[in-house]
């Protein structure tokens, strides 16, 4: 049913959390789970500014995901890791889409509903546009 | 093979392109309009600028999707050129300055960046917020509560209808809202009309009339040395940013060569220096724009939007203008760098404040970067010339082994023979090199001079584990100070 698991990783606590969520997905279902790390562009703007060069962003975001890699890899599931460019939602909503996901896992920031108002969700527009079942991790 | 990448360039993403095209044009309006400001000439002359830069660099940039037109980091640099000598000196430095960045271009010196050292150039984005912040806040001075009312809704507006709505450009929602306040309100407050003047008619072609003398050009030429260099460093950045966020390579010898042209063109037409904008390219890649064509819509749609509706332009209030300078410099800078300021290695964050420093200081961005790069090069100095040396006593061949650590230059070497005991009472002395590498002849000299004050005592001496290039080296300098006693 879930064979094929998007987890939408970036290194934070909460994706930490999806994480774990993932995998049992994963290990019930046979699943392979994709972690994507979506990176936005005023992060590029401060990755670009703070290292030297092409390899040592790359270096650096792979450095940013690797809680989320090393807990996969100890899970013994099948994975594999992404890096997208674009703002998070959209770049999400697009990738599952034309890529036939069975399930987004995706986690919550948790902010309240003036922050909700000033950042937007990430995870709420997921859930409102991409055509799979979604999995918002609190 | 040639031309298909070029139609891909121009015509690979048409609708996202126009459309995002349009979206900036939108955007570059009041920013043309308020860095003229901070030049202190007319609006038209940022206006012109933006729509010559962006047009002719849609055609010869060397990185598609990037937006190029008049800048804040450009206009910062003009404005004493401007006080004391006027439009026509600054039209003549805006061709030179193309002239020295197709220079750059044609030999190449893109890969001069690198030597710009990654805390010169956060110093350099920080500072240039900084300057774009305080430029504003003479706008302030003699004006009401009105005033600061106005400029907080502004940002208001900016800050949050991207909230309900990304279709627009909120910045330009924020500026026609508050210029209909101020218009129906019958509001008394200073607005770009009283700045300078607009005039509705396309840009023509004009040679700058300044007397063509040696004195002219040694008045115009350090203003043009210094935004071509600040020019190509933002461009590059810039460049780099779009490369990352859209996953693509870009030719970053052709876009040095493809800014000159372009502010050759400026100057010619009546237009400032310009360069590439970190923000401007940033709203062009998110609203779809990826391509040559986007570019070449943002700057003709400029064009087109101050021909047909420049009588409204002079209405806009100051305070709306002041409110999206305050927007960009809030973009501008660099926050993360102050969140992991403490965490940096020491030197860098000195590095860091001493460029941002220099620059507000001096109100020179070309300055701040040059203070910056000779400090990290004297921080570079000195923490490779730290040598290390340990010693080792083998007893039964009456033999001292001195082990060297480091790089053996100039810099080095000075206090490096002091490490060595002359009068030691051994037969033979090894110097073992294998982590030491030896860099020019000051590094010979002292090794001569060592080998010299033992030979003096009737000590030995050997070394060890020289690698090729050091040995090289040696081989070909070495002996030469000795035999001169």
């Amino acid at each position: 049913m879930f064979r094929k698991i998007l987890l939408a990783a970036d290194g934070s606590e909460h994706s930490i959390r999806s994480t774990n969520y993932a995998i049992e997905l994963a290990e019930k279902f046979n699943g392979i789970v994709e972690a994507v790390y979506v990176v936005d562009g005023s992060t590029a703007k401060s990755d670009v500014l703070h290292a030297a060069t092409k390899f040592e962003i790359e270096l650096k975001r792979k450095e940013k995901i690797k809680v989320v890699k090393d807990l996969l890899e100890a899970s013994g599931v099948e994975y594999k890791t992404n890096i997208l460019h674009g703002e998070a939602g959209p770049t999400i909503v697009d990738y599952v889409n034309e890529n036939d996901f069975d399930c987004v896992v995706i986690g919550s920031r948790g902010l309240n509903n003036l922050q909700t108002f000033i950042l937007g969700s990430v995870s709420h527009k997921v859930a409102k546009r991409v055509d799979c079942p979604v999995l918002i991790v609190k | 093979m040639r031309a298909e990448q070029l139609k891909q360039e121009w015509f690979g993403n048409v609708k996202g392109d126009v459309l995002a095209g349009i979206v900036v044009a939108l955007a570059l309006i009041p920013e043309a309009i308020a860095f003229s400001i901070i030049a202190g000439v007319d609006p038209m002359v940022g206006l012109y600028a933006s729509f010559c830069i962006a047009v002719v660099i849609a055609f010869v940039g060397g990185r598609p999707g990037m937006i190029s037109a008049a800048t804040g980091a450009m206009a910062l640099l003009m404005v004493n050129l401007v006080a004391d000598h006027g439009l026509e000196y600054l039209l003549a430095a805006t061709i030179l300055t193309g002239v020295i960045q197709i220079i750059f271009g044609i030999f190449k010196l893109a890969s001069v960046m690198k030597f710009v050292p990654r805390s010169v150039m956060v110093g350099f984005v920080n500072a240039l917020a900084i300057l774009i912040f305080t430029a504003q806040l003479p706008h302030f001075v003699g004006e009401g509560w009105v005033m600061y009312v106005l400029v907080g809704l502004t940002l208001a507006i900016i800050y949050l209808l991207p909230r309900i709505t990304k279709a627009v450009p909120s910045a330009l929602v924020a500026i026609i809202v508050v210029s209909v306040i101020v218009v129906f309100g019958n509001i008394q407050v200073g607005t770009v009309g009283d700045m300078g003047s607009l005039t509705q008619q396309l840009p023509v072609f004009l040679i700058p009339s300044i007397p063509f003398t040696l004195e002219t050009l040694m008045i115009i030429f350090p203003y043009s040395l210094a935004l071509a260099i600040v020019g190509l460093l933002e461009s590059l950045l810039t460049a780099n940013i779009i490369d990352d966020m859209t996953d693509t390579e870009s030719n970053k010898n052709r876009e040095s060569r493809g800014q000159g042209i372009a502010n050759v063109v400026a100057g010619f037409f009546g237009g400032m220096a310009g360069c590439a904008m970190i923000g401007q390219s940033g709203i062009n890649v998110k609203s779809g724009g990826r391509g040559r064509l986007s570019t070449f819509v943002a700057g003709v749609f400029l064009m087109f939007l101050i021909v047909v509706l420049g009588g409204l332009v002079v209405q806009i209030p100051m305070a709306a203008l002041v409110g999206v300078m305050i927007m960009v410099s809030i973009g501008t800078f660099d926050w993360s760098s102050v969140r992991t300021l403490h965490k940096l290695p020491r030197t860098d964050a000195i590095v860091m404040v001493v460029t941002v420093g220099v620059v507000v200081y001096t109100n020179d961005l070309s300055k701040g970067v040059l203070a910056g790069v000779l400090l990290s090069a004297i921080f570079f100095a000195a923490k490779i010339s730290k040598v290390k040396v340990t010693e080792e006593l083998v007893m039964r061949e009456q033999k001292r082994i001195y082990r060297v650590e480091g790089q053996l230059f100039f810099a080095s070497v000075s206090d490096f023979p002091g490490k060595f005991n002359f009068t030691d009472s051994v037969k033979e002395v090894e110097i073992d090199l294998t982590y030491a590498h030896l860099w020019d002849d000051s590094a010979i000299g002292a090794l001569d001079k060592i080998e010299m004050k033992f030979a003096q005592n009737n000590i030995e001496v050997h070394y060890t584990g020289l690698n090729t290039a050091s040995r090289q080296l040696k081989n070909r300098i070495g002996g030469l100070t000795k035999a001169e006693h």
